[in-house]
């Protein structure tokens, strides 16, 4: 049997990838799969701990977590098409019209 | 045996997660991501969560990397587009800052010493049925507060996809 904090280190190690990943990223899809893999740790961490503690309410956890990454997908991936629409560009740099 | 599929899956995992944040091509870096899903899939399989793993696969992989590939491919975008970074030290401090977020993660999931999985299992834990129940009743308000958030990203995603922004 795997402990528990085996499972706890994995997911905290893909969350940091996700993290460096928006850190470092100019392109805004990369970004945007950066935060679909953070998305996922948390989730890795909800199944881990509702299999220790023998509770099946992390799954139900989950399956809300894939209902908000849906909608998150298709209203974010909408706005990229708008900006790209705009700017002909995905680059993060180039998109500034929200700044003063 | 299940230390190393453990193994295995959490290697693939990271190194496909890695991939992706590294990769020029976009392309590869959606195909590296559904990679890194599969990998997670078999870890929830482990987990006993055998549902959510077949979410996992159907929605995540299938559907919404699908979504993804699909505007990557829309907008068919050129690989030399981003230029160098702005700042000198930028990648240094990135890496930096998300070294320390892992150290931190870390520290905290380990700190509470052995807690291993010993509670014995219900028999469908798990299951369609177990997580059916639960959902329709401790997590009632919940579920239909999620169907309210698609109906509203529906709309969203609707309404951006039509008009510009500057009019």
């Amino acid at each position: 049997m795997v402990p528990l904090e085996y499972y706890l280190t994995l997911s905290a190690v893909i969350f940091a990838i996700g993290v460096l990943g928006v850190l470092t990223s100019r392109n805004l899809i990369v970004i945007f799969m950066s935060i679909e893999i953070m998305l996922n740790a948390g989730n890795l961490a909800l199944i881990a701990f509702s299999r220790a503690l023998g509770d099946v309410s992390g799954h139900a956890f989950v399956f809300i977590v894939f209902a908000v990454a849906a909608a998150e997908a298709a209203v974010g991936l909408a706005i990229i098409l708008a900006v790209f629409r705009n700017r002909e560009s995905v680059n993060a740099d180039d998109f500034n019209i929200m700044r003063w | 045996m299940e230390m190393f599929i453990f193994i295995l899956a959490a290697i693939a995992s990271v190194a496909c997660c890695l991939m992706v944040i590294t990769q020029k091509n976009p392309v590869r870096a959606v195909l590296f991501l559904i990679m890194a899903f599969v990998a997670q899939a078999i870890l929830f399989v482990q987990l006993s969560a055998v549902f959510v793993a077949a979410l996992q696969i159907i929605v995540y992989a299938g559907a919404i990397m699908v979504l993804f590939l699909f505007i990557i491919m829309l907008l068919n975008l050129r690989k030399d587009e981003f230029g160098g970074d702005r700042h000198p030290f930028q990648k240094f401090a990135a890496v930096a800052l998300a070294a320390l977020l892992a150290f931190e993660l870390v520290i905290v999931a380990l700190r509470d010493g052995s807690r291993s999985p010993s509670v014995s299992l219900p028999e469908n834990f798990g299951s369609v049925e177990s997580i059916g129940e639960i959902l329709f009743t401790k997590y009632l308000l919940p579920f239909e507060a999620t169907s309210i958030l698609l109906m509203a990203a529906i709309l969203g995603a609707v309404v951006l996809a039509k008009k510009r922004l500057d009019d």
